[in-house]
């Protein structure tokens, strides 16, 4: 017997106090949140933070960004994701309502190769109001440009887009950040994969 | 490992609905690129048991502060399974909802509906290991919303799984059978095919019922399905 899938319906624009609620101030516990590796965790610390941008190129201060990513070493974790975990926990959420530049920031390390890719990234699931059914892209790392040359996803990617799924890195004082900026639609919309 | 099977598009709406407008700038225009799954997709978090608290599962005592929320007291359970029926335990479902009478705690919702101080309307619950899942809450509301001209969302409560790999990862939402606002709800009808929309109707059991407390639905919930063999290279 086979059953048929339960269809996706959008998260509209009231999800805070259910899946982000700590970063919104509500009082409930987070089961995700924007640490994704703690100060324990192994491997170089970074921040990677964007804008999510409609059609009209209107910032989006309701969407809700999630991202799941290997540690330093490429591999997935299998331990339960923990807010009590100070090292590496893998799963990131983080809603655009929060910041006064309606930025999502994540603070992680940068990931390794996974066992079966050839550049590191980390997977990106796209929420919102407007969204009916969620959208997964990946962020690479501007700084891996040899990997991200001999990466079959990334050559699978027209070669005019694929620019969109590589972040910047940036060194500041506080350490490295990567801006991935996610456009919806238009002549930058970031590309989306059938995952 | 094994891999998941694809998306099946004629289960899920499109990027683009035009009866729901703001899909209209938010929903991809181009054609998805497609992925040969590994282990990316295969993957995915695992949560302990410990992040389902006593009263995260009944959100008819988790928000109350001074008595018991106004409305009609529910009782929903479900299973989650794949599409080969095969059971998914151990994952988390989160949840969260309207009140009773349509408004939504979230600081943004300005619907002139009272909010209820004994209801917060979220919560999580975590399937077994057979795949069944259960909470209670109370009966949502309907809400007015922006769309159209006298446009009302039906009543619906959310749900959130991860199932067991981020290619599984679904956000839901639960519908009431014999709710008229369903044949005019954009969001609903935004799936086209009328078989998988009716997937998001729950079902009245009166053997799910509890005599003297509260109505039982069940709401079933299927994830894609993994390839019966390995994946090869």
């Amino acid at each position: 017997m086979s059953y048929g899938e339960t269809p996706s319906q959008t998260v509209g624009p009231y999800f805070a106090y259910g899946l982000t609620p700590v970063q919104y101030g509500y009082d409930f516990t987070d089961l995700a949140n924007f640490v994704v590796a703690g100060p324990d965790a192994k491997g170089e610390h970074i921040r990677v933070m964007g804008q999510v941008f409609d059609g009209d190129g209107v910032l989006v201060s309701d969407a809700m960004i999630e991202i799941w990513q290997a540690d330093e070493a490429g591999q997935y974790s299998s331990e339960p994701v923990s807010m009590d975990n100070a090292g590496f926990r893998g799963l990131g959420r983080c809603g655009t309502g929060t910041d006064a530049d309606n930025r999502f920031v994540f603070h992680t390390v940068k990931p390794g190769v996974v066992a079966d890719a050839a550049a590191p990234f980390i997977n990106v699931t796209v929420f919102m109001r407007g969204m009916l059914t969620h959208a997964f892209t990946r962020l690479y790392f501007s700084d891996e440009s040899d990997a991200n040359g001999t990466c079959a996803v990334l050559q699978s990617v027209p070669a005019d887009r694929r620019d969109t799924l590589i972040a910047a890195r940036n060194d500041t004082p506080t350490g490295p950040e990567y801006r991935f900026d996610i456009y919806m639609q238009g002549d930058r919309e970031t590309v989306f994969f059938d995952v | 490992m094994t891999g998941f099977k694809p998306r099946d598009w004629n289960s899920h709406a499109p990027y683009i609905a035009p009866g729901y407008k703001s899909t209209l700038l938010r929903g991809p225009t181009k054609p998805l690129v497609a992925i040969k799954p590994g282990l990316s997709e295969g993957t995915g978090p695992v949560f302990a048991r410990a992040v389902v608290r006593d009263l995260d599962w009944d959100l008819t005592k988790n928000g109350c502060v001074n008595g018991a929320p106004i409305g009609e007291r529910i009782v929903v359970h479900g299973r989650v399974m794949d599409g080969d029926g095969r059971p998914v335990p151990n994952t988390v479902i989160e949840v969260w909802q309207a009140n009773a009478s349509g408004r939504y705690v979230h600081k943004v919702d300005q619907h002139n509906a009272p909010l209820d101080p004994n209801f917060r309307g979220s919560g999580r619950c975590m399937s077994d290991e057979n795949g069944n899942y259960v909470f209670y809450t109370i009966k949502p509301g309907a809400y007015p919303w922006g769309n159209h001209f006298n446009a009302w969302r039906p009543n619906h409560i959310h749900l959130s799984l991860f199932g067991p790999g981020f290619a599984t990862r679904l956000v839901t939402q639960m519908y009431f059978p014999g709710d008229p606002l369903l044949d005019l709800d954009p969001i609903f009808l935004g799936t086209p095919d009328e078989d998988a929309r009716n997937r998001l109707v729950a079902k009245f059991l009166i053997d799910k019922t509890e005599e003297g407390f509260a109505l039982g639905y069940q709401f079933d919930i299927v994830l894609r399905g993994r390839f019966a063999t390995p994946m090869e290279d």
